[in-house]
C-alpha cells in the first residue's frame, strides 16, 4: 500500500473531495476503518471485543 | 423530592415491586432538576435487589452483515446500503476472542449473528464454537441467533446456553416504524420459547429510534411483563446508510432519566450498558448511569462499533467499589 491515503477509510471517496469531517469524528469515536485507503472499496471488517481486523479483498487479500 | 419518587421508594426500594407503565412515563417527565435524585433512588434500588456486583460481558458477531431484515437502525441490514460488509469469523478466532474476554474479567461471552434466525449450517457453526469454547475458556456462553424454532431453542438448551438474547427493541405500538420485515409479536415468540427452556432471558431495547416518552413508559412496561433476567440498554448511534442515519443522538440527560425510570421498572433484573453509551453519554454520563441503576456493562467493542477501552470501565469500577462478579458466582 501506498503511504499517503488516496481515499477516505470512512466513506471510501478521495480524500480531496468533499468534506470528510463526520468520517473523521466517527472513526475517532466509534468507527473502525470501513473502506481501502487505496482503492475505496468495502473492506472485510471483523470487530472484536478486544480489537478489530480490517482487510481489502484486493490490495491487501488475507 | 417528586411524588412519584416518593412513591417509588416505598413500592419499587421497599416492596420489590417495579413501577408500572404509567409511572415509568411520570419519571420520564420529572424536570432536569429531579434527576439527581431518581438517579440516587435508582442506584439504593439496584444495590438492594441485586447487590454491588457488576457483570461484564463480551460480545462478537460470528456472521456479520448481509441480513435480510430491515432493522432500521442497524447498519448489518443488507437492504440498505451502508459500508458493512459481509463477513464470518472463523472457529479459532472466536476461540480466541473468548480467550481475552474472559482474561479481561467478563464471565459473559455472547455469540451474534446478523439473521432472521438461524439456517441449518449457522446451527452448525454456533455449535462448533459453543464446543470450541467450552473447552478453552472458563465463561459463559449467550447467544443471539434471531428468531428461534422450538427445535431450535431446544438444541441451543441442550448445548448449555445459558442465557439468550432477542431485544424487542421498542415499544410494540412503535415497531413497525423501526422494523417492517418481522413483528413484534415474533420477537415475544422467541422470548417465551426461551423462558419455557429454561434458559435466561435477554432482552433489551434501542432508545432514540423516534419513539415518544410515553413509547419509553410502554417499552418499559412490556419488559417488566417479559421478565427478563437481564436488560441490555443501547441508545442510538445513528449509522451511515441508514434510515435512521440523520437522526439526533439523544441528550445525555433524557438518557439518565430513562435509565433510572427503567430500573425502577425492573428492580431485580441485570441492566446492562450496552451500544451508544460512549455516544450519549461519554465518560462522566457512564460513571452517572453505573451511579444510577446499571449494574452491567458490554466491555470493549459492540458488534461493527468500537467501545470504551476496557481499563477505563475496570478503572471506574474500581474507583466506585463495585465488584465485578465472577464466574464462579455467575453459575
Amino acid at each position: 500500500m501506498s503511504e499517503v491515503a488516496l481515499r477516505c477509510d470512512g466513506c471510501g471517496k478521495p480524500v480531496d473531495e468533499g468534506d470528510h469531517t463526520r468520517c473523521r469524528e466517527r472513526r475517532a469515536k466509534t468507527d473502525p476503518p470501513r473502506y481501502c485507503v487505496e482503492c475505496g472499496r468495502k473492506m472485510v471488517v471483523q470487530v472484536l471485543p478486544m480489537g478489530w481486523e480490517a482487510h481489502c479483498l484486493t490490495c491487501s487479500p488475507k | 423530592m417528586s411524588n412519584i419518587l416518593e412513591i417509588a421508594r416505598q413500592q419499587v426500594l421497599e416492596e420489590g415491586r417495579g413501577l408500572n407503565e404509567e409511572q415509568v412515563l411520570e419519571v420520564l417527565q420529572l424536570p432536569d432538576s429531579e434527576i439527581e435524585n431518581a438517579l440516587a433512588l435508582a442506584h439504593e434500588v439496584r444495590m438492594k435487589w441485586c447487590g454491588p456486583e457488576v457483570e461484564v460481558e463480551g460480545i462478537v458477531s460470528i456472521k456479520t452483515g448481509g441480513c435480510p431484515e430491515d432493522c432500521h437502525f442497524c447498519s448489518q441490514s443488507g437492504r440498505f446500503e451502508t459500508p458493512v460488509r459481509a463477513t464470518k469469523i472463523d472457529i479459532p478466532s472466536l476461540v480466541e476472542a473468548a480467550k481475552e474476554t474472559a482474561a479481561s474479567g467478563a464471565t459473559e461471552f455472547c455469540i451474534v449473528a446478523a439473521v432472521r434466525g438461524p439456517d441449518q449450517r449457522l446451527m452448525d457453526q454456533v455449535s462448533d464454537a459453543i464446543d470450541a469454547i467450552t473447552e478453552a475458556v472458563d465463561i459463559n456462553i449467550a447467544c443471539s441467533l434471531g428468531i428461534l424454532t422450538v427445535e431450535q431453542a431446544d438444541y441451543l438448551d441442550a448445548k448449555g446456553v445459558h442465557r439468550y438474547n432477542h431485544n424487542l427493541e421498542t415499544a410494540r405500538s412503535h415497531f413497525p416504524e423501526v422494523v417492517t420485515t418481522h413483528t413484534w409479536e415474533e420477537r415475544r415468540e422467541t422470548l417465551e420459547l426461551v423462558r419455557e427452556r429454561g434458559m435466561e432471558v435477554c432482552c433489551g431495547c434501542l432508545i432514540g429510534m423516534g419513539e415518544t416518552i410515553e413509547q419509553r413508559a410502554e417499552l418499559a412496561g412490556q419488559l417488566a411483563e417479559v421478565e427478563p433476567d437481564e436488560v441490555p440498554m443501547n441508545f442510538l448511534d445513528p449509522r451511515p446508510g441508514t434510515p435512521f442515519a440523520d437522526y439526533e443522538v439523544i441528550d445525555a440527560t433524557d438518557a439518565l432519566r430513562t435509565i433510572a425510570a427503567f430500573r425502577l421498572a425492573l428492580p431485580r433484573t441485570i441492566l446492562r450498558f450496552a451500544g451508544g453509551r460512549e455516544l450519549t453519554l461519554g465518560d462522566l454520563g457512564a460513571k452517572q448511569g453505573i451511579l444510577g441503576g446499571m449494574n452491567a456493562i458490554i466491555v470493549g467493542n459492540y458488534l461493527t462499533t468500537l467501545g470504551r477501552e476496557p481499563q477505563e470501565d475496570f478503572d471506574l469500577l474500581d474507583e466506585l467499589a463495585m465488584p465485578i462478579k465472577e464466574f464462579s458466582n455467575s453459575i
